[in-house]
C-alpha cells in the first residue's frame, strides 16, 4: 500500500498554510504503513475543519453532527469490531459540544484512533475562543479576553482513564506519523492531540514548540524505552524529584548525562508520571498572562507517545459477552425464544 | 350482572400459590379475549411465618373491557386465610389495634364479594393474625353490603382428592384450583376452557393434571350446586380470538421482541442504542438479556449518544435502533435529522409520556405526534408509526425496521405508557409466517462507481456497507450532490435532493396496505384516532353504533385516507392532546371539516365521556 491509496478524488479545502494539511498527508502515510486497506477502514467525523478529513480519504467515511463523531464511531467499532475506526475531531468539536461523548469513549476504552486536531480557535465559524483557548484570549466572541479556564486535553483524558495519550505537532510530520501507527495498534481509545496552526485566525498560537529554531529547546520527543534527553544539542534530560515537605513529584531538567535522567516508559499502569510529562510547559497555553504565575523553570512541551497501556477493549468485551451468552443458550431463533413463553393454544 | 370489567384480589399465605392463582386466571380471563391488568403484590419479607399478617400475599387483576389499570378497590376477593382478609379489609392499617373497615383504607369495595375458606379460620389461624375475639367479621366492622361467601375450602379441597393418593401437603397446596373453580363459577367462564389451560399449563408435568382439573371442576360445581346466594357476574361478551398459541405481553416486550424477529428475518444484527428513560427503559432492559439472540445494546451516555451509536451501527451494516420518550426524542432530533440526511434505515421508539419537558413521566399522553412529524431542522420527513394495542407493538416494530431496511429512511414507532405497561392477548407468530424483509443492498456492477446518491427504480438510495471492497464512499448531513455524492452547495441541487427525499418516504405509502373503517361503516359519523386510543375509539365506536379510522400509519398516510375522510358527514377527531392529529389530517387532507375530542388529563379516554360528547354535537 501506498499513501497515494487512501487518497479520495476530492480537492482538498482546507485553507493555504493550514495544519490539516499535514495532518491529513500524515494520516495517508500513516494508513499506507500500517497496511489495512483501504475498504477496512472508516473515518467518522464531526463538524469543524478537522471533521472535513473523511472526505479527503478513500476509505469508508462519515462526515456526521457536531459534536457527536465520538458517539457514531462508538456505534461503528463496537457492532464491526473487524473495521479500523478513526475519529477526525477538534478542540470544540471534541472538548465542547462533544465532551460527554470524549469522555465516554475513553472511559469505555473503544478500540478507536481519535485524532483531536487542537488548534485553541473555532475556525469554521470564523474565530471564536475555544476550550483549550488560554484565559484572556482575545477572540471574536471574547474581544475583552476570555475570563475562562481552559482544559489541558492530556488531563482529561487521563482523568477518564485514558490508555493511550499522544500528542504532537503539525509540522513534525515523522512523530505524527509514528504516532498514528502506535495508535492503530494500541487496542483501546488511542488519542492523538495533534497540534495544528489555524493560519487565518490564531496564527502561531504553538510557535513556541512549531518554530524551527525554538522547537528542540522547547520540545522532547518522548519514545518508549529511550531516555529523555532532548535542547538543540541534545544536553539535557528529565528527571524527576520529589519535594521534601508536601511529598509532590516535579520534573525537573538536569545534564543529559546526570544518571538520573529517566527512561520514557509509556506502559506504566500508574499515570502519575505520565501526567507529569503530558503538563509539561503547558502554563503558557492556559492563561495569556502565565508569565506572571510562572513559578517553575518552564519545562519542554512533551511530544510523541506519553501513555500507551493495555486494558479490556469495550468493543471486545461486548462482543465476547454476547458471544458467550449464545454458547450456553438453548434459545438462538426467535422461534425458540417464543417456546420460553407462559403459551397456551386456542 | 353484567359489568365490562371487574377487579379480583387473591391474597393468602406466601405459599398458598396465589401468584399462581391470580396468573392463571389472568390469562384465562385473557384467553377469553378480555382485557387483562395485573397488580402482584408481595410480603416485603420472603417467607414470613404462616398465617401472619406479614406474610400475606396478594394478586390482583381487572379484567374486562376498558381496562386501565388493575383497579384501586377490588370487587371480589378470594381471602384464603384470616390473615389475608384483615389486610384487605383494612388496607394500610391492617397492624393498628381496634382499626375497622373503612372504604378508604380498604382494599375491596363496600359491596364486594368475600370469598373466605373457613377452614382456616380457626382459634389459632384468628391468633396468629392477631384477631381478640373469636368473630372475625364482627371485629373487622365489614358492613352488612359486603357479600361474604363461606366456604370449607380445605376439606372440600380434601374431599376431591380423597381417591388421589396425593399426601396432604399436595392436597393443601390444590386448595387454590378450588377458589378458582369458585372465581370461575362467579364470572360464569367456561369450565371447559379453564380446563383446557390448564392442561396446557401443566403440559410438561402430566401428573399434576388431573387432580388439579379434578378440583377446579368441583369448585365450580360448588358455586353451581350449591346455588350460592350471590349472583353471578358476567364480563361483557369477548370477541372469538383466531386459533393458535397465545401468551400475554406488555407493549414494551411486544415491542423488543418485534425487533428482535425483524433482525433475524432481514439476516441482520440488532443493535440498540438507548438512555434509561421511564417508560421505555423496558425495552432497553428486554434487549439487554437478549444476547441469546445476538443483540447488541449499548448503554449510552446520554440520548444524543443512544441515537448516534445507532446510526454508527446502521452506517456499518447493522438493524440499528434507539428507544426513548419525548424528552428523550427532542434531544435526538438533530441526530434523526443526520439519518435523514445520511439516507439510513434507523427505527426509534418513542413511549410516550405526559410532557412537556419532565412532565408526567409515568402517565400516558399522545402529546408527541407533532414533534415526531416535525421537531427537526430543515426539510426533514420520516416515516411515523403508531401502536394501538400492547400486542401489537410487536407488529408495528416489525413493520417499522421493515421499512426503515427497505427504504432506507428513519422510522419513528409511537407507543406510550399506557400500551408499555399494559398487556395483553398476543398471538405468537412463528417466524416464516411474518412478512418478508429485503434491506436495501447494492448492485455488484457498481463497483468502483458507487456513491451515496445512487438510487434504485424507487428512489431508494443503495447501501454500501464498510467493508465492502470498491465500494468505499463519503457519507454525512451536509447536502449532496445528487448525482456525485460528494458536498454540493448548489440551489437548484438542494431542491431536487429536498424533493427526492420526500419522494423516498412518499412511496412507502404504495408498500403498505390501504386503511379500513372499523364498526359500522354505514354511519354518516366517523371517529379517527391514533395509536393507543383503538381500544376505547372502539368501545364509544360501538357505542354510538358509527364508524371508526384508527391510524397505525401517520405519515405517510395510507392511500385512501382521503377518500374516507371525504365520505363521511361528521368527522370527530379524539386525541390524548389538544389536536394534533387534526391539525396535521387537515395539512394533508384539505377541505374536511373535522370536529375534535381532545383530553389532556394524561389519563386513557373514558369511553362514557366521549359517547356523551358525541351525541350532544
Amino acid at each position: 500500500m501506498n499513501p497515494q491509496d487512501y487518497k479520495s478524488d476530492q480537492y482538498v479545502r482546507f485553507c493555504p498554510g493550514c495544519g490539516d494539511h499535514a495532518i491529513c498527508m500524515a494520516l495517508q502515510k500513516a494508513m499506507a504503513q500500517i497496511g489495512v486497506p483501504p475498504h477496512q477502514i472508516a473515518v467518522i467525523s464531526g463538524i469543524g475543519c478537522s471533521s472535513r478529513m473523511p472526505h479527503y480519504l478513500n476509505t469508508y467515511g462519515f462526515n456526521t453532527i457536531h459534536g457527536r463523531g465520538g458517539a457514531v464511531a462508538t456505534g461503528v467499532k463496537t457492532s464491526h469490531p473487524e473495521l479500523s475506526v478513526w475519529q477526525m475531531s477538534g478542540d470544540g468539536d471534541c472538548l465542547a459540544i462533544g465532551g460527554n461523548h470524549f469522555i465516554h469513549e475513553i472511559r469505555r476504552n473503544v478500540d478507536l484512533n481519535i485524532c483531536m486536531f487542537n488548534n485553541r480557535i473555532y475556525g469554521l465559524t470564523k474565530g471564536q475562543y475555544s476550550p483549550t483557548s488560554p484565559k484572556g484570549f482575545v477572540s471574536k466572541s471574547s474581544p475583552f479576553g476570555t475570563v475562562e479556564r481552559p482544559f489541558i486535553p492530556a488531563e482529561l483524558v487521563l482523568g477518564a482513564r485514558g490508555t493511550f495519550f499522544a500528542r504532537t505537532l503539525d509540522v513534525d510530520m515523522p512523530t505524527t506519523v509514528d504516532c498514528m501507527v502506535q495508535a492503530h495498534a494500541h487496542k483501546g481509545a488511542s488519542v492523538i492531540e495533534c497540534l495544528v496552526n489555524c493560519v487565518i485566525f490564531n496564527n502561531g498560537t504553538h510557535a513556541w514548540i512549531a518554530d524551527r529554531e525554538l522547537r528542540a529547546e522547547h520540545s522532547i520527543v518522548l519514545k518508549h524505552g529511550e531516555k529523555m534527553i532532548f535542547g538543540v544539542n541534545k544536553d539535557k534530560g528529565l528527571a524527576i524529584e520529589i519535594d521534601p515537605k508536601s511529598f509532590i513529584p516535579k520534573i525537573i531538567v538536569v545534564p543529559a548525562d546526570d544518571e538520573r535522567v529517566l527512561v520514557h516508559d509509556a506502559t506504566l499502569q500508574d499515570p502519575t508520571l505520565h501526567r507529569l510529562l503530558a503538563l509539561m510547559g503547558q502554563e503558557r497555553f492556559v492563561d495569556t498572562n502565565y508569565e506572571l504565575q510562572m513559578t517553575n523553570d518552564e519545562l519542554p512541551v512533551a511530544l510523541g507517545v506519553i501513555r500507551n497501556v493495555e486494558a479490556e477493549t469495550y468493543d471486545e468485551a461486548v462482543n465476547r459477552q454476547i458471544q458467550e451468552v449464545r454458547e450456553k443458550s438453548k434459545a438462538k431463533t426467535f422461534d425458540e425464544l417464543t417456546l420460553s413463553l407462559e403459551r397456551w393454544t386456542m | 350482572m353484567e359489568r365490562d370489567n371487574i377487579v379480583v384480589r387473591f391474597c393468602g399465605d406466601s405459599g398458598d400459590g396465589m401468584q399462581l392463582t391470580g396468573g392463571l386466571f389472568s390469562s384465562l380471563s385473557a384467553i377469553l379475549g378480555n382485557e387483562i391488568s395485573t397488580l402482584p403484590d408481595f410480603p416485603a419479607e420472603i417467607r414470613a411465618p404462616q398465617g401472619t399478617l406479614g406474610g400475606v400475599s396478594g394478586f390482583q387483576v381487572n379484567v374486562g373491557k376498558g381496562v386501565f389499570t388493575p383497579g384501586d378497590k377490588a370487587d371480589v376477593i378470594v381471602a384464603m386465610n384470616a390473615a389475608a382478609l384483615e389486610v384487605c379489609a383494612l388496607g394500610s392499617k391492617f397492624s393498628k389495634q381496634g382499626a375497622t373497615y373503612n372504604e378508604a383504607d380498604a382494599l375491596f369495595k363496600r359491596d364486594a364479594v368475600v370469598v373466605v375458606d373457613t377452614d382456616s379460620f380457626t382459634d389459632a389461624d384468628l391468633k396468629k393474625a392477631l384477631y381478640t375475639t373469636d368473630n372475625p367479621f364482627t371485629e373487622l366492622g365489614l358492613p352488612e353490603s359486603v357479600q361474604v361467601v363461606p366456604v370449607a375450602l380445605t376439606n372440600l379441597t380434601k374431599e376431591a382428592l380423597k381417591d388421589s393418593g396425593m399426601d396432604n401437603k399436595a392436597v393443601l397446596k390444590s386448595r387454590n384450583m378450588f377458589a378458582l373453580g369458585i372465581v370461575c363459577w362467579l364470572f360464569d367462564q367456561p369450565i371447559d376452557k379453564a380446563i383446557h389451560f390448564l392442561e396446557g399449563k401443566f403440559a410438561k408435568k402430566p401428573a399434576l393434571i388431573a387432580p388439579n382439573v379434578k378440583v377446579l371442576t368441583d369448585g365450580f360445581n360448588y358455586g353451581q350446586n350449591l346455588a350460592l346466594s350471590i349472583n353471578q357476574i358476567r364480563l361483557t361478551p369477548a370477541i372469538e380470538q383466531e386459533h393458535g398459541t397465545y401468551t400475554s405481553i406488555a407493549g414494551n416486550k411486544a415491542t423488543a421482541w418485534g425487533l428482535i424477529a425483524a433482525a433475524e428475518k432481514a439476516g441482520k444484527r440488532l443493535v440498540l442504542g438507548s438512555y434509561p428513560i421511564t417508560p421505555a427503559t423496558d425495552i432497553m432492559h428486554e434487549l439487554a438479556g437478549r444476547k441469546d439472540m445476538n443483540v447488541m445494546v449499548v448503554q449510552a451516555e446520554d440520548e444524543i449518544a443512544g441515537v448516534c451509536t445507532a446510526i454508527g451501527a446502521s452506517f456499518a451494516g447493522d438493524l440499528a435502533c434507539t428507544s426513548t420518550s419525548g424528552p428523550g426524542l427532542s434531544l435526538k432530533s438533530e441526530g434523526l435529522g443526520l439519518a435523514v440526511m445520511a439516507e439510513l434505515p434507523l427505527v426509534v421508539i418513542d413511549v410516550q409520556r405526559g410532557g412537556p419537558s419532565t412532565g408526567l413521566p409515568t402517565k400516558t399522553e399522545q402529546t408527541d405526534l407533532l414533534q415526531a412529524l416535525y421537531g427537526r431542522n430543515g426539510e426533514c420527513p420520516v416515516v411515523v408509526l403508531a401502536a394501538s394495542t400492547p400486542a401489537n407493538c410487536f407488529e408495528y416494530a416489525y413493520e417499522a425496521c421493515k421499512i426503515a431496511l427497505e427504504n432506507m429512511t428513519p422510522v419513528v414507532l409511537m407507543t406510550d405508557t399506557y400500551l408499555a405497561n399494559g398487556s395483553s392477548l398476543w398471538r405468537i407468530p412463528q417466524l416464516n409466517e411474518l412478512p418478508e424483509i429485503k434491506p436495501q443492498g447494492v448492485p455488484e456492477e457498481l463497483k468502483g462507481k458507487y456513491n451515496a446518491a445512487l438510487r434504485d427504480e424507487n428512489g431508494v438510495r443503495y447501501m454500501a456497507i464498510p467493508g465492502m471492497e470498491g465500494f468505499q464512499y463519503r457519507n454525512m448531513g451536509l447536502e449532496r450532490d445528487a448525482e456525485k455524492g460528494s458536498i454540493s452547495t448548489n440551489p437548484e441541487n438542494h431542491q431536487r435532493m429536498i424533493l427526492a427525499r420526500q419522494a423516498k418516504v412518499d412511496q412507502v405509502a404504495d408498500r403498505i396496505p390501504e386503511a379500513e373503517v372499523w364498526g359500522n361503516a354505514e354511519s354518516d359519523t366517523l371517529l379517527v384516532g391514533f395509536g393507543s386510543t383503538e381500544g376505547h375509539l372502539k368501545a364509544a365506536a360501538q357505542e354510538l353504533d358509527c364508524a371508526l379510522l384508527q391510524l397505525n400509519y401517520v405519515y405517510p398516510l395510507q392511500r385512501n385516507v382521503g377518500d374516507i375522510l371525504r365520505s363521511y358527514k361528521r368527522i370527530v377527531v379524539c386525541e390524548l392532546n389538544s389536536g394534533q392529529l387534526a391539525a396535521y389530517l387537515r395539512s394533508q387532507v384539505p377541505n374536511v371539516t373535522l370536529l375534535q375530542y381532545n383530553q389532556m388529563t394524561a389519563q386513557p379516554f373514558q369511553v362514557e365521556q366521549i359517547v356523551e360528547y358525541v351525541n350532544n354535537l
